[in-house]
């Protein structure tokens, strides 16, 4: 089983590779630089987004016909009952999807019940005004996510059998793994948290680390994932973040927010800053998380912006001086982008540690 | 920020969250306990392992200043009784010089003793031999001059005649 595992990391690998090598982005032969500009600009928002169906890369036939390769991802929607159906039907929002008597369609990335014909309404604001269902759709992004638990479970269970054959030293891939893990525990949950609580919060800490890191170098393969550039995600991590957080707080931290200032003043003399102060401290326990969340989806998003920029820079210049140089550009900021991917997944794992270690604290005695 | 909340995909965040929790609790009891167990029990028996080689060799020390000790102390002691046999020696050489002596002594007075008794005697043998022999002699020759009477008788009266009697 192992071995099997082990043969197919290596072919992992392989296809990242061979698809790194291969050109990112068909761009169309036409005369006109604006409609390109227009087309990238598309490229860019849609990639952005999270999408219906797994997609390598389209093009447009001589015709005006697009031709997507890519693979189909089931679309589940509740809309008075589940709807289940492959996203080939919503042929990429060209056109009207008939689920049962239903129709759905795709518009801006997102599903909306239509009449037959498809239409969509806008209000005034050019919102749409069609009714969407509830989307519990497996995306793309759901499929990288699951890719990479699966990754990280076969990776880490491996390393932790490693250690019953071996008699406690890793094997394998474990050896570049486990000193990450040393490293999250002595020099982010034991200084934060400190040397009595840490062990409780590790299991997260890792797995969040691991779990940023991993999608944030899935999404510099040129699978065009975009996980943890997208806000849902990194609202769904720092949430709980804030909930653990707060569900471990101590006496003394709750006693922190609610009476900052202790002892040190009577407690008329306190009420008035307490109008304040309360509140700040309460913003404040909201914000932390939201820092978190924003950071994250914020750094990635723009580091994915820049690189399709550059990329569709190539294609704008066009001559054999401009398209080299962009791609050497592209090139240096993938590198600094493979140091962001880690740096990002450390910050949130490093604050989420220092959030922790504020809830858990005791004092002796408080100030 | 409408954008972004306009943006915010519920399905998303419920899959997220859904596969986020369960391989937090798979990986927690599958994978990060047993990894930090290991990885603890691999650290405790670092320590444990340079704390025995730290006590092994402190031991090693000791033993090394025992034997350094013992080793001074034998050579002490070996000095010691060096100095003592060797006073013992000259205690009993003149110890045996001293005795020899006094016997020496002994032994000579003691022959000179046994030489002057011996003296003494002879000289006592010799006197009386010579006392004897003389006496012999003395018997013989006035027996021979007592043969003559004539004569004998002459020299009485010639003494007597030499001889007035007051």
């Amino acid at each position: 089983m192992r071995k099997f595992l082990f043969k197919s990391n290596n072919l992992f690998y392989i296809v990242v590779i061979v698809l790194f090598c291969s050109p990112p982005l068909k761009a169309k032969d036409k005369e006109d630089s604006k409609d390109i500009r227009v087309e990238i600009k598309e490229y860019i928002s849609h990639h952005l987004k999270d999408s219906y169906d797994f997609s390598f890369f389209s093009y447009t036939k001589k015709s005006g016909d697009h031709v997507y390769i890519g693979i189909p991802l089931p679309v589940i929607i509740w809309d008075n009952g589940i709807k289940f159906f492959s996203s080939s039907k919503l042929k990429h929002g060209e056109d009207v999807a008939k689920v049962g008597s239903n129709y759905y369609k795709l518009e801006h990335g997102k599903i909306y019940k239509t009449d037959s014909e498809g239409t969509i309404f806008y209000d005034d604001k050019h919102h749409v005004t069609n009714y969407a269902p509830i989307d519990f759709s497996i995306t793309k992004g759901v499929v990288s996510m699951l890719l990479i638990a699966f990754l990280m479970f076969s990776l880490f269970r491996n390393l932790a059998k490693s250690y019953r054959e071996t008699g406690g030293l890793p094997k394998g891939i474990g050896r570049f793994l486990e000193p990450i893990i040393i490293y999250l525990r002595d020099d982010i949950a034991k200084p934060n948290i400190g040397e009595k609580k840490y062990a409780s919060y590790m299991s997260f800490l890792l797995t969040v680390f691991f779990f940023i890191w991993f999608l944030n170098l899935l999404g510099l393969t040129p699978l065009g994932v975009n996980v943890t550039g997208n806000i849902a995600v990194t609202f769904g991590l720092a949430l709980l973040t804030f909930l653990i957080t707060n569900f471990t707080g101590t006496r003394d931290y709750w006693l922190h927010i609610f009476d900052p200032l202790g002892s040190s003043m009577k407690w008329f003399s306190k009420i008035l800053l307490y109008i304040v102060l309360i509140p700040i401290e309460l913003l404040g326990l909201i914000i932390k998380p939201f820092s978190l969340l924003i950071r994250l989806y914020a750094n990635m998003q723009a580091g994915h912006i820049v690189i399709m920029s550059i990329i569709g820079l190539m294609f704008i210049f066009k001559s054999w001086i401009g398209s080299p140089l962009s791609f050497g550009l592209a090139f240096a900021i993938a590198i600094i982008e493979l140091l962001v991917a880690f740096l990002q997944a450390y910050i949130f794992t490093m604050l989420s540690a220092l959030y922790f270690g504020f809830a858990s604290e005791e004092h002796e005695k408080s100030h | 920020m409408e954008k972004l909340i306009s943006e915010f995909s519920l399905g998303l965040f419920f899959w997220q969250s859904a596969i986020f929790i369960g391989l937090l609790f798979l990986l927690r009891k599958f994978a990060w306990k047993p990894i930090l167990n290991a990885v603890n029990e691999r650290e405790a028996s670092i320590i444990n392992a340079l704390d025995s080689a730290e006590k092994a060799r402190t031991q090693l020390e000791n033993i090394q200043s025992e034997n350094q000790r013992l080793l001074k102390e034998a050579r002490k002691e070996k000095e010691i009784l060096l100095k003592e046999a060797l006073k013992t020696k000259n205690q009993i050489i003149s110890d045996a010089k001293k005795e020899a002596q006094n016997e020496t002594e002994k032994i000579l007075s003691q022959a000179q003793d046994t030489i002057q008794s011996e003296k003494r005697a002879a000289l006592k043998e010799l006197k009386n031999q010579v006392g004897s022999i003389a006496i012999d002699i003395a018997e013989k020759v006035i027996n021979k001059e007592l043969e003559n009477k004539d004569k004998q008788m002459n020299l009485v009266n010639n003494l007597l005649k030499e001889t007035d009697f007051k």
